[in-house]
């Protein structure tokens, strides 16, 4: 090895040497299941096996109850993505130039993302519960008759997921506004353009590519939902979810072609969603963010 | 003026206070929303933590007798012990695991330019933007069938795949940042590789694994799908055993399930506050670009 810097073509070795380890660790762990569960997919098990290829699809689609989980989850993955949005923006735009007590507030919305659903769903349980605290300030303000039912139902999902869906939209998208120079907005208002311009015409679209990236993650988690459909929703019935019922084939039925099939259809889903995004954002806004800086 | 603000507040010669008030507008929305969150998130909390320690509750504003009994009751019910046990040796393990395979590519992808690195790195990032019971249930399929179901191997196996990206994703900037006159430097003194990512690079970067290092527990210790798709009896990790108890709620007392919730909440924030003591919580969920 020479003493001075080594020649390029030694670096490059190196680096695919230094790289080899993380990019199998992905091939072995991630890429290679993808493709073995499609292919598992396509070998219907039991009954079906008879059917062809895609009798496990066919299955999935042509039971009535199985198909229903598709939409069991958009009805909870579609609002609770446009709310969390919905809240997350005018607060990440205002948080984008510091507050007093920034850091607490941030670390404050991470705790619970990092707390996770099964924590979140089994406080639910008490707080939410007919004699939680919830339903004890409702009634003690008048708010309403009878306690609330807000667990063991679709209101119990929802709830949960606008909780722990909340913090990691937000911080994508105070990632995002605090990339946009705050220039860009003082000069609009200068030449004129009024707060309703200023947001439709500068903001929104500077921010469009945030907006894009919150809204794609927060469906994909969000589609995926399992503990808390089934600890605060009614798993047998309008919060069986798609992901129980993978769940279900696999681990109640052993099926796990069958399984490997819905989980496909989930994250074709998934995917159809994340495209559909991008293709809109396509449609914005594209440049610099930084103004005369940039 | 198109603004509903005082036009005070546009006019040159005010003074800089007033300016910027006018301009950014107050924040006092923001408190209250925070607030509102916070309030619930504590109620949610709280509920457990009080839950815990009730000897009775009955319908009033807190417990009628306060007890430390539904601790030892969880401890003996849900052999605690041996979960907490199971829990911390995966999460070092995953934690170990994931640094060393993923820091000698950060270093890469923060130094090099090559054809190719954008795929590179998206290859490296995919797993987490795919949900993980999504990838799950073929990765567990595939583990069963290699006889890795249920055992302490296979649950470290599967957590290893959406904490690889978080090293890359955190690290990645932390080696952008060192000079890179450092290493050559060292190099020209006659340093070896070895010598230089031990002597240069790894002191530089401590801070950055450290960080990395904690939010990778946090999130391993927190992770709930892959770890059940894939454990057995004797390899739950806590968040597991939880979801369990809570499924089986009505066998127990709902104070023993909320004592070990609690043990799980202590874990994980302690955790957690440590490390965002080193880091900025923005940087967990994306990368930002300064």
């Amino acid at each position: 090895m020479p003493e001075i810097g080594a020649p390029r073509h030694r670096g490059r070795g190196l680096d695919a040497l230094l790289l080899a380890p993380a990019v199998l660790a992905v091939l072995v762990l991630f890429i290679i299941p993808f493709a073995y569960g499609l292919l598992l997919s396509l070998e219907p098990h039991g009954v079906l096996a008879k059917g062809g290829p895609l009798a496990n699809y066919a299955a999935f689609f042509g039971n009535p109850r199985e198909r229903a989980s598709i939409w069991n989850t958009l009805r909870l993955a579609l609002p609770v993505t446009l709310i969390d949005l919905a809240i997350a923006l005018p607060l990440a735009y205002r948080l984008r130039r510091p507050i007093p007590g920034q850091r607490v507030i941030t670390a404050l919305l991470v705790i619970p993302m990092t707390l996770g659903t099964v924590l979140i769903a089994e406080g639910m349980i008490e707080f939410f519960s007919p004699a939680g605290w919830f339903n004890k300030i409702a009634l003690a303000l008048h708010l309403t008759a009878t306690p609330l039912q807000l667990v063991h139902n679709y209101t119990g999902v929802f709830i949960s997921l606008l909780i722990s869906d909340f913090p990691a939209v937000f911080l994508v998208l105070l990632g995002f506004a605090s990339g946009i120079d705050p220039n860009l907005e003082r000069a609009a208002r200068m030449l004129g353009a009024g707060w309703w311009a200023r947001l439709t015409r500068v903001t929104l679209p500077l921010l469009a590519p945030g907006i894009a990236a919150a809204a794609a993650l927060s469906f994909v988690a969000t589609f995926s939902v399992f503990p808390s459909a089934v600890l605060v929703g009614q798993p047998a019935g309008e919060t069986r979810v798609i992901a129980l019922a993978a769940w279900q084939a696999a681990y109640e039925r052993y099926d796990y072609s069958q399984a490997s099939a819905i989980a496909i259809v989930m994250a074709a889903i998934e995917l159809i969603f994340v495209a559909g995004v991008l293709v809109l954002r396509s449609q914005a806004y594209r440049g610099p963010t930084l103004g005369g800086r940039a | 003026m198109t603004t509903g603000r005082p036009p005070a507040a546009e006019r040159p010669g005010v003074g800089r206070e007033t300016r910027r008030r006018g301009r950014e507008g107050s924040a006092w929305w923001v408190y209250l929303a925070v607030a509102a969150f916070a309030a619930l998130i504590a109620g949610i909390f709280l509920s457990v933590l009080f839950n815990s320690f009730a000897a009775t509750w009955f319908g009033g504003w807190l417990p009628d007798a306060y007890t430390t009994k539904w601790y030892r009751f969880a401890l003996a019910e849900f052999d605690l012990a041996r979960v907490l046990g199971v829990t911390i040796v995966v999460g070092v393990a995953v934690t170990l695991a994931s640094l060393l395979l993923g820091l000698p590519a950060a270093y890469v992808l923060a130094r090099r330019t090559f054809p190719g690195k954008n795929i590179v790195l998206m290859t490296l990032i995919l797993p987490m933007l795919v949900p993980p019971i999504t990838y799950g249930i073929p990765l567990a399929a595939m583990l069963y069938r290699l006889h890795l179901g249920g055992s302490l191997a296979g649950v470290i196996l599967i957590n290893i795949v959406p904490a690889l990206p978080f090293v890359v994703l955190i690290m990645t900037p932390f080696f952008e940042q060192i000079d890179p006159n450092l290493e050559r430097a060292a190099r020209m003194l006659g340093a070896r590789l070895f010598r230089i990512f031990t002597r240069v690079l790894l002191p530089l970067v401590l801070p950055g694994m450290l960080a990395a290092g904690l939010l990778i527990l946090v999130r391993t210790i927190a992770l709930f799908e892959l770890t059940f798709l894939i454990s057995g009896a004797r390899s739950q990790t806590l968040v597991v055993a939880l979801y369990y108890a809570a499924f089986a709620a009505g066998i127990r007392p709902s104070q023993s399930i909320d004592a070990m919730a609690v043990v799980y909440m202590v874990t994980s924030l302690v955790l957690l506050l440590t490390a965002l003591r080193f880091i900025n919580p923005v940087n967990m969920v994306i990368r930002v670009k300064r």
